[in-house]
């Protein structure tokens, strides 16, 4: 019998190859067991979280210690902006959405024409979107309307509303984040941005910028204010403001709003429990120490 | 049966070859034009395998054509579909309701959104030319230097170690060109914004020189002997001789060598996105202010964006001008060094 | 001969440029070895990453380099070997269709890393992985989301023409003798190839390979849409599973996380994991061409 020639291949890449081909199909025989679904309603014990990265470590806490107490749950969260998260709701491949902002109406139709259901909106935590400017800066207080003059690049010197002489460096997050959009609207009355404000992504990004430019102002949640000082706004009240628990709850700090979590019709199932979960006295219990506000009892 | 690494050109692996003999004799006997047939194309799973092969070629070709097509596909439908979106305003500059001149604005998420994309493209072009202005005279001096000045010993510890900086993933030069670059360089400058297009361009120019270098370095490397020789022989000095005639010899090389670099550096996403400071101003003239690139934004703002909305087919044409552009400069490159190679081939004839 | 002031003046230049070269990777990989090396320990590669991914470790950026990787590798060797052989062996000299691959190999190393992102996502996640579900009849994305398979899938396409070129290269290496002695002893074509050319080609082979699966570790942007996440609780296990991944997490922390000087030795702990892997895997690329060069010129 001759030899056959085929052995004389390299063995070495061909056991490599073999190698590889082995773990690409037990790969694939995994598929069949196919014990992840994804994104259905709360049907298997599977959590998708995606959105909002001024949510993310809040989520990424709850979803620990909802795991750590329900062993046999998983709980997946990944950040890219509240954008992101309504975005991958209204496509199907998250179960729930963080955002830092509301739906629009155009996104709950997209979601009832996408998924077949609507919206469900679920608030999960109270924040303050804090101005911050670098630790040197004096600034005492700014009004609402000086912010917007700031942001829409009509005010570029800090002494123009009472600090140092110094140009102003505008940083802002990118426009996929819920933070953005609720700035825009609430402080900037959907006038745009000034085209040289640089924008980041992620909330950190635009802190660590911040604690980096002595000339420097940005905007983000109240949780992440490290080695930058929050600057006090002028409430409706006419005396400014510090970003605290107290003032978000009681509204007096002007720019308090909701943290939601949203899915495509009633939460039923696993993320019904979670949500549950999140708003009951143990899961709000996780929310001061990320640094924000719990949601008020009686629903404010 | 043992491998026999091919040490000796001059005679075949034995042991290999017997087999094959062996195997092609004993292969049977039928009638004679299946055995011609058999010899030649041997069994039916060579005929297979053969078929197998020319199959795959076609992957790279259609690689291509598919990407193309899907990436177009999600663009094409902004031409008819019905939406707010003016195609003139993506070009042309627009007064808005609350700017006092026309203005070419890049805010597409809000009431109204604003979607003109020459701020990007402005970017794109100011950090790429900037990263070339750094990286072309860096990478060429290099491969001069290594080519023609450094002893063998050095130059084979140089050039793997340019190369390696090849192996650097642009996350990590987008990482040091944030975290470190950025603050050396507003210490050293005194710059009003902390992340703008001459840090992103500094970061860009460190992914693109081993580029130009390694395509330069063999250029220069392939010029025959002979002619630098010949020039010192017939008096010139040494400088004179590597400016004057091997730069030239090789300048078909070190062209499509500065090609290929600049189409990196259009494509190149990371470094941009995380150094440049992403702020669409229209400043063409300005280092020191932010830019936005084309890549960062689709990077950026693809994750937001729901299927099929406008916003979406403005990403994706986005990506098919990229591609086009790219493209185009492969098609000039291939000619570009086509031409100077027939231009210096016949020169020296 | 003697060098005067313009030698002197060109060598410098030239000199200087290149030590500015070589002294900007050397404060890259000071840098990051300065600030990175305190973190590194068994448990930092081997845990998973804890408070905010300020602390623990990074196995699943790891585990899931890992696993896009070998799943690229199966992906893109057979493609390319396969149209590198086509090319060096069966296309006939100044044949068209060799010229139309050739310039598609060529203009797909030239496509920008966010495009292939948007082919990944536009095609392998929107229509083979839609038309996948509606195959099977599901009402939920089961195949057409993000996934491991759809990521490796799209850095099979990105790093063909690097497999191809190297592999090309290792086959004209292969003298011709070799390929004649064993078609004049009655192989056929295929043959020779398969037990003659690919065995003294496999440096070259290996060689592209390991420069593929550089590339696979450190290219993020291809991968952010179609199948990488900030954070999972679980080792991706399956072909629709989503994966961490080291370069992906190097941008995660440096502009997601939510304090960027916590996270800061854990951010240079995973670029000098990434720069090792990367620079490791480059110089076994280098040693293994040089060595097969070196073999086939004895």
């Amino acid at each position: 019998m001759p030899h056959d020639v085929r052995s004389s291949a390299p063995r070495p890449l061909a056991a490599a190859l073999c190698a590889a081909l082995f773990v690409t199909s037990v790969l694939v025989g995994a598929c069949s067991g196919g014990h992840r679904s994804g994104a259905s309603a709360g049907g298997s014990s599977t959590l998708t979280i995606a959105g909002s990265d001024t949510m993310v470590i809040l989520a990424q806490r709850f979803a620990e210690a909802y795991m750590r107490a329900h062993p046999g749950t998983t709980i997946q969260v990944s950040g890219g902006g509240s954008g992101t998260g309504i975005a991958a709701l209204v496509n199907g491949t998250t179960t729930i959405a963080d955002a830092s902002r509301a739906m629009k109406d155009d996104e709950k139709a997209r979601v009832r024409t996408q998924r077949h259901a609507d919206a469900h909106e679920t608030r999960v935590a109270l924040d303050a979107v804090a101005i911050y400017v670098h630790v040197s800066n004096p600034l005492p207080q700014l009004t609402i309307a000086q912010l917007a003059r700031i942001y829409r690049g009509q005010v570029t010197n800090w002494k123009d509303v009472g600090g140092a002489d110094r140009p102003i460096v505008l940083y802002s997050r990118e426009n996929n984040s819920g933070t953005y959009v609720y700035f825009k609207e609430h402080v900037l009355a959907d006038a745009d941005f000034a085209t040289h404000t640089q924008t980041l992504p992620g909330t950190a990004a635009v802190i660590n910028a911040v604690s980096r430019d002595p000339g420097g102002i940005g905007y983000g949640g109240i949780a992440f204010a490290t080695g930058v000082r929050a600057v006090a706004l002028v409430g409706s009240a006419g005396t400014p403001v510090a970003p605290t628990l107290a003032t978000a709850t009681s509204g007096a700090y002007p720019l308090s709003r909701f943290l939601f979590m949203y899915t495509a019709g009633a939460p039923a199932g696993t993320a019904k429990d979670f949500l549950d979960w999140v708003t009951s006295a143990e899961g709000q219990a996780l929310v001061e120490p990320v640094g924000y506000y719990p949601v008020p009892r009686d629903g404010a | 049966m043992s491998e026999t690494p091919a040490t000796d050109t001059s005679a075949p692996p034995p042991d290999e070859l017997r087999t094959i003999a062996s195997s092609t004799i004993a292969s049977g006997s039928d009638d004679s034009r299946s055995l011609t047939r058999r010899r030649r194309h041997g069994p039916a799973w060579h005929r297979f395998g053969e078929l197998a092969v020319r199959v795959m070629a076609l992957t790279a070709v259609l690689a291509i054509v598919l990407i193309f097509a899907f990436v177009l596909r999600e663009a094409l439908p902004i031409l008819w579909e019905d939406s707010s979106l003016h195609l003139a305003d993506l070009f042309s500059p627009r007064q808005w309701a609350d700017y006092d001149a026309p203005v070419y604005v890049w805010q597409p998420v809000g009431s109204v959104a604003k979607m003109n994309i020459v701020p990007l493209f402005l970017g794109t072009l100011k950090i790429t030319v900037l990263a070339l202005f750094f990286a072309v005279p860096l990478a060429i001096g290099s491969a001069i230097f290594v080519s023609q000045y450094a002893p063998r010993r050095v130059r084979e510890i140089v050039k793997p170690a340019i190369e390696l900086l090849a192996g650097v993933p642009s996350v990590v030069l987008g990482f040091f060109a944030l975290m470190l670059l950025a603050t050396w360089v507003q210490d050293a400058l005194g710059l009003p914004y902390r992340l703008n297009a001459l840090v992103a361009s500094m970061g860009l120019a460190l992914a693109v020189i081993p580029v130009i270098f390694t395509i330069s370095e063999d250029a220069l490397d392939a010029v025959p002997r002979q002619l630098k020789e010949a020039s010192l022989a017939l008096g010139a000095r040494e400088w004179q001789t590597t400016l004057r005639v091997v730069l030239p010899a090789a300048l078909p090389g070190i062209a499509a060598a500065v090609i290929l670099g600049f189409g990196r550096a259009i494509g190149e996403t990371m470094v941009v996105l995380m150094a440049s400071g992403n702020a669409a101003v229209m400043a063409p003239f300005d280092p020191t202010s932010s830019a936005r690139t084309v890549t960062a934004t689709i990077a950026t703002e693809l994750g937001e964006v729901s299927h099929g909305d406008t916003h979406w087919r403005v990403l994706f044409m986005l990506g098919v001008m990229l591609f086009c552009v790219t493209f185009v400069l492969n098609r000039i490159g291939v000619a570009v060094v086509a031409r100077l190679h027939r231009k210096l081939t016949a020169a020296s004839r | 001969m003697k060098y005067t002031g313009r030698d002197w003046v060109l060598f410098t230049a030239t000199g200087l440029a290149t030590l500015l070269v070589l002294g900007m990777l050397g404060i890259i990989i000071g840098v990051v070895l300065w600030e990175g090396a305190p973190s590194i320990s068994a448990e930092f590669l081997t845990s998973e990453p804890t408070s905010d991914m300020t602390g623990g470790g990074i196995l699943p950026a790891i585990y899931g380099t890992v696993v896009l990787t070998l799943l690229m590798t199966v992906a893109v060797v057979p493609v390319g070997v396969a149209t590198a052989i086509y090319l060096t062996e069966y296309a006939p000299p100044h044949s068209r269709l060799a010229g139309i691959v050739r310039a598609a190999v060529q203009n797909l190393a030239g496509v920008p890393s966010i495009v292939f992102g948007l082919f990944g996502l536009g095609f392998f996640v929107l229509f083979i992985g839609r038309s996948l579900d509606s195959a099977i009849g599901a009402s939920e994305p089961v195949w057409g989301k993000p996934a491991v398979l759809w990521s490796s899938l799209t850095l099979a396409v990105l790093t063909l023409p690097v497999v191809i070129v190297t592999t090309e290269e290792a086959l004209r290496a292969v003298p011709r003798d070799l390929r004649e002695a064993a078609l004049a002893l009655g192989a056929t074509r295929f043959q020779s190839i398969l037990t003659v050319v690919l065995p003294n080609a496999r440096g070259g082979i290996l060689t592209g390979v390991v420069l593929a699966v550089s590339r696979g570790a450190g290219e993020v942007a291809p991968i952010i849409f179609t199948g990488a996440a900030n954070f999972l609780p679980y080792l991706p296990t399956d072909l629709r599973d989503m994966f961490m991944h080291l370069g992906y997490h190097v941008y995660a922390l440096a502009t997601q996380s939510p304090n960027v000087d916590a996270a800061r030795p854990v951010l240079f702990g995973t670029v000098l994991v990434l720069l090792s892997v990367s620079f490791s895997l480059n110089l076994v690329a280098v040693v293994i061409r040089s060595r097969s060069r070196a073999s086939l010129r004895a």
